[in-house]
């Protein structure tokens, strides 16, 4: 380990030309963690089983505690800090806060970032497609009646046509 | 009302103490034993300190320099900071590795041989507590802590680290007047938090001679109390702080890394971190596994008379706060029943597994499941309805718990009341056909708030109208920053937006407890309450003065002090009264001990053993199928009586979260040992619930009683959900296929073996 070899990646972090300097055994996480300074994906169980570490590499989520960041060279890489627009919430974001869909907030970016995809692929989910979708991502704290809430907010919220952006932190007045 | 710090939870920005990084660091990783039970003969780290990067290897050797006596704990001292002489159990540590580098820190300590001479290890509860069972421990060290503890001091070759019992009546006479007796044994394996934050702690030396730990704690409290003592300095030396908790459940209290990265930071006077792996958790802290024998003496009209519970609790090879799991809690195995002769005993027993603590619910769903599944063999055997057996039986507002403490602030009518609403109770019940069979169940349990303990608070108003919450309180996802806030705000007439609530730093905030038992909103809801009640009569007195009025005609609201013909002083006018200029800060105090009455050694009788009751119920509708043993929990009714609730929603979320947590003990996690070796070890192979898990139907139902003495009329609500689910499944499954299951969880093997067992074809055992 003390003789790895390693190499510059470029890839484009929540929109900005960015590079690193990693090693081959190097995770997403790690790299994110101590190069950026980014800590919304978050590593717990090690093992890709509960999603609290999913980013988006190119539009698909991944266990960023097991991707190994030599992969990402060349990649449109995601994190939850990408998604706020000049300081306005994301809708799904907006969703989560406004129904509550967290407690401890450990799992929230990975729940976030997974419902991301799922609503790109089927943007008016049925409640088993929802289901099945996030049952990769787990809470500890079981807040998953307001999850996935929070899920059906945000599909709907996103079919409107957008209104006026809301300021980060606000909470949409009428949902 | 959204929860103060919801945006930077949903735009990953919030604080946790994993995410912190402190210049110069270097990352400990454990060295564990691969023994449950032995002697260490020879620690060789040669290997280790030879991988570059290396910077120091500790061991036991290492931490007597700083600390000569290293033994920590909340109820006795009998853990080391890192083994000496002996190893205990399984992933006990051995030694640690310090690199700048945690991958480098994980291969060198992988590198680290010790030479073991195992001894006899005892794993089960039972047998650790007979006379002649190996003895873990030579002598019974009980802290100074808990003053009831201390006879136990000095006792030696037993396991049985704390023996509790209650005494009212005669149960002899009472079995002897019953028409029926029954008898069972129930059993509880261990099972683990997970916390999805690791358990994670940092130290760092401040210039001239302090120490600063930052750790993911429920006590910061009380882990400065304890490294002070360690270290013999005086507590304000030592400073501890906390953030944002990524969830707690009662893994992070009282001491985990706290002294190991405190010790290791003063050897190698450079800051320490050490976060554990999800595989480490398990060998940290752990539920305790818990056999309890019950006998119950029954009149044919339903009513106990006599009730007789020993209750065996697995404390693992260290007691964290086993002795008071075995006892707090231990002292309701009665139940929520009016039962004239009662005789409960709890041994807190130390086995060679991985040390049991506090998990949400501290013992009582070991417990509940007991009791309440008893209920219901009785219930059939009788041939009365279970919903009505409990109502001839609950415990009324003015008669005696089992303690002899009068009941008053618990409405257990109403929650079954509810229950039977909820589901549907007088309805008639599809039982199915066919391999399919469905059932109906439910249950309640009783939980006595732990006393005495005290939470203080202090509440600065500033010159701006905003206000700063100081306390001790450790949000760790339960919303409990907001639930303070909105007290603090509802006195001081202010917007829940305005106030902001410190986190835990032991150099600012007060002495708290800890953040344990359901009791923060109560304790520390009260201890803020009266101090930002203390700020605002300061602020009315100003105010008085200016306006030449009584106090006691002004009125705090809208950021304004009000006078009786309508005149405002806004809180910076009062800054200018009382200062001469328009800043300052006006600073309110509060502490809040509940009255308490210690139970009598000998009998545990007490007027007034716990300040509040928590009731929790729940009602499951099952379907099983009788190919597989599979259970599908269809429908899942939590229904408790929560005071009056500060926060409905996060009420809800409380206990519908910790019903899907007690679901996960109740159909599939468990703790499999071989030789004290965890072979489940981790999240691929201990699974927890997930979406797929959630009944279809999962529904919380809050009983509003608002308690006098509450703030605001609220208690606590956190632990409630888990008390009552397993029992309620698996008397759905009695219902269903009318096997008796006394074990957890309801794994389909375990029930699948139930039911052929009840067909006279078992299967055979491998």
């Amino acid at each position: 380990m003390s003789a790895t070899q390693h190499r510059t990646i470029g890839f484009t972090l929540n929109g900005r030309a960015v590079s690193s300097s990693v090693a081959p055994h190097e995770t997403v996480i790690e790299v994110l963690q101590r190069d950026f300074g980014l800590f919304g994906a978050r590593e717990s169980c090690g093992q890709g089983l509960c999603g609290c570490c999913t980013v988006l590499v190119d539009g698909t989520a991944v266990s960023g505690c097991l991707y190994l960041a030599a992969f990402i060279d060349g990649t449109n890489l995601v994190t939850v800090e990408g998604l706020a627009n000049q300081g306005v919430l994301h809708p799904i974001q907006q969703a989560f806060l406004a129904r509550s869909g967290f407690q401890c907030g450990f799992c929230t970016p990975g729940f976030i970032l997974m419902t991301k995809e799922l609503l790109e692929r089927y943007p008016r989910p049925t409640d088993e497609q929802i289901r099945h979708y996030l049952s990769g991502n787990l809470c500890r704290c079981a807040a998953y009646p307001d999850i996935v809430e929070s899920v059906k907010m945000a599909a709907e919220s996103l079919a409107q046509p957008r209104r006026h952006p809301l300021p980060k932190g606000r909470l949409p007045s009428d949902p | 009302m959204p929860r103060l710090e919801g945006v930077a939870k949903v735009d990953g920005s919030v604080e946790y103490i994993y995410n912190l990084r402190i210049p110069g660091m270097l990352h400990g990783k454990i060295h564990r034993s691969s023994v449950a039970h032995g002697r260490i003969v020879r620690i060789d780290a040669s290997a280790a300190l030879a991988v570059e990067g290396v910077h120091a290897v500790i061991t036991a050797e290492d931490i007597v320099k700083v600390v000569p006596n290293p033994y920590y704990g909340p109820a006795f001292h009998d853990q080391p900071i890192l083994a000496i002489e002996k190893v205990r159990h399984v992933g006990e540590p051995v030694a640690v590795v310090l690199a700048s580098d945690s991958h480098i820190a994980e291969e060198a300590a992988d590198l680290i041989a010790v030479e073991y001479e195992p001894l006899e290890a005892v794993f089960d509860e039972v047998a650790a507590a007979r006379p002649g069972a190996p003895v873990i421990h030579d002598v019974l060290k009980p802290a100074g802590t808990f003053t009831d503890l201390q006879y136990l001091g000095g006792r030696s070759g037993t396991n049985v680290a704390l023996d509790a019992r209650v005494r009212r009546g005669d149960v002899a006479k009472g079995f002897a007047a019953a028409d029926q007796i029954f008898e069972h044994t129930f059993r509880t394996g261990k099972v683990i938090h997970a916390t999805f934050e690791p358990i994670v702690s940092l130290a760092e030396l401040n210039a001239p001679n302090g120490l600063t730990i930052h750790t993911a704690s429920q006590s910061p409290s009380f882990v400065r109390m304890e490294v002070s003592r360690l270290l013999g300095w005086p507590e304000n030396r030592v400073r501890v702080r906390t953030a944002f908790l990524g969830g707690g459940f009662g893994a992070k209290l009282y001491i985990k890394l706290e002294a190991l990265v405190a010790v290791c930071a003063l050897l190698v006077r450079k800051p320490v971190r050490i976060a554990l792996t999800m595989d480490e958790q398990f060998y940290t802290i752990t539920k305790h596994g818990a056999t309890v024998r019950i006998k119950t003496g029954v009149k044919k009209n339903g009513r106990i008379i006599a009730r007789e519970v020993e209750t065996y609790w697995n404390g693992g090879a260290y007691a964290d706060i086993g002795p008071r799991v075995s006892q707090k809690s231990g002292f309701t195995s009665a139940g929520p029943y009016d039962i004239e002769h009662v005789a409960l005993d709890n041994y807190a027993v130390y086995t060679n597994e991985p040390p049991a603590g506090a998990l949400r619910g501290f013992g009582i769903s070991q417990l509940v499941w007991a009791y309440e599944r008893q209920m219901d063999i009785i219930a059939r055997t009788l041939g009365i309805d279970p919903l009505e057996i409990r109502r001839r039986n609950v415990l009324r507002a003015g008669r005696p718990h089992a303690t002899g403490t009068i009941i008053t602030g618990m409405e257990i009518d109403a929650v079954l009341d509810r229950l039977a609403e909820r589901m549907d109770w007088n309805r008639a019940f599809d039982r199915g056909s066919g391999t399919i069979r469905r059932g109906r169940g439910l249950a309640i349990g009783l939980k006595a708030c732990i006393s005495p303990t005290t939470s203080t608070a202090i509440v600065h108003v500033h010159g701006d109208g905003s206000c700063a919450v100081h306390c001790g309180t450790v949000d760790m996802g339960q919303a409990s920053d907001t639930a303070l806030a909105q007290i603090a705000a509802e006195v001081l007439g202010i917007t829940t937006e305005s106030v902001r609530v410190v986190h835990p730093d032991t150099d600012l905030t007060p002495y708290d407890m800890a953040t344990l038992g359901s009791r923060s909103t109560y304790h520390m809801g009260n201890a803020v309450r009266l101090a930002a009640e203390d700020a605002r009569t300061q602020l009315l007195r100003i105010a008085g003065t200016a306006f030449g009025a009584e106090i006691v005609e002004l009125d705090c609201r809208d950021g304004a002090i009000v006078s009786p013909t309508g005149d405002r002083l806004t809180f910076r006018a009062v800054m200018l009264a009382r200062f001469g200029m328009q800043a300052g800060t006006v600073v309110g105090v509060g502490a809040f001990t509940p009255s308490y009455t210690k139970p009598d050694p000998q009998t545990g009788q007490s007027t007034d053993v716990t300040p509040f009751w928590m009731l929790g119920g729940a009602g499951a509708e099952i379907a099983v199928d009788c190919e597989t043993g599979r259970i599908e929990v269809t429908k899942l009714v939590n229904a408790a009586d929560v005071g009056s609730a500060i926060n409905p929603a996060s009420v809800e979320r409380q206990l519908t979260g910790a019903a899907v947590m007690q679901l996960g003990f109740t159909l599939f996690e468990e703790m499999n040992f071989s030789e004290g070796q965890v072979l489940n070890a981790s999240l691929a192979d201990y699974k927890i619930p997930g979406l797929l898990d959630v009944p279809r139907d999962l529904a919380a139902a809050i009983v509003e009683v608002p308690h006098k003495n509450g703030p605001f009329g609220a208690k606590g609500v956190g632990e409630t959900g888990v008390f009552s689910p397993s029992p309620a499944i698996a008397n759905a499954l009695y219902d269903a296929v009318g096997v008796v299951v006394t074990d957890l969880p309801l794994t389909p093997e375990r029930v699948l073996r139930a039911i052929r067992e009840s067909e006279n074809r078992p299967l055979e055992r491998d």
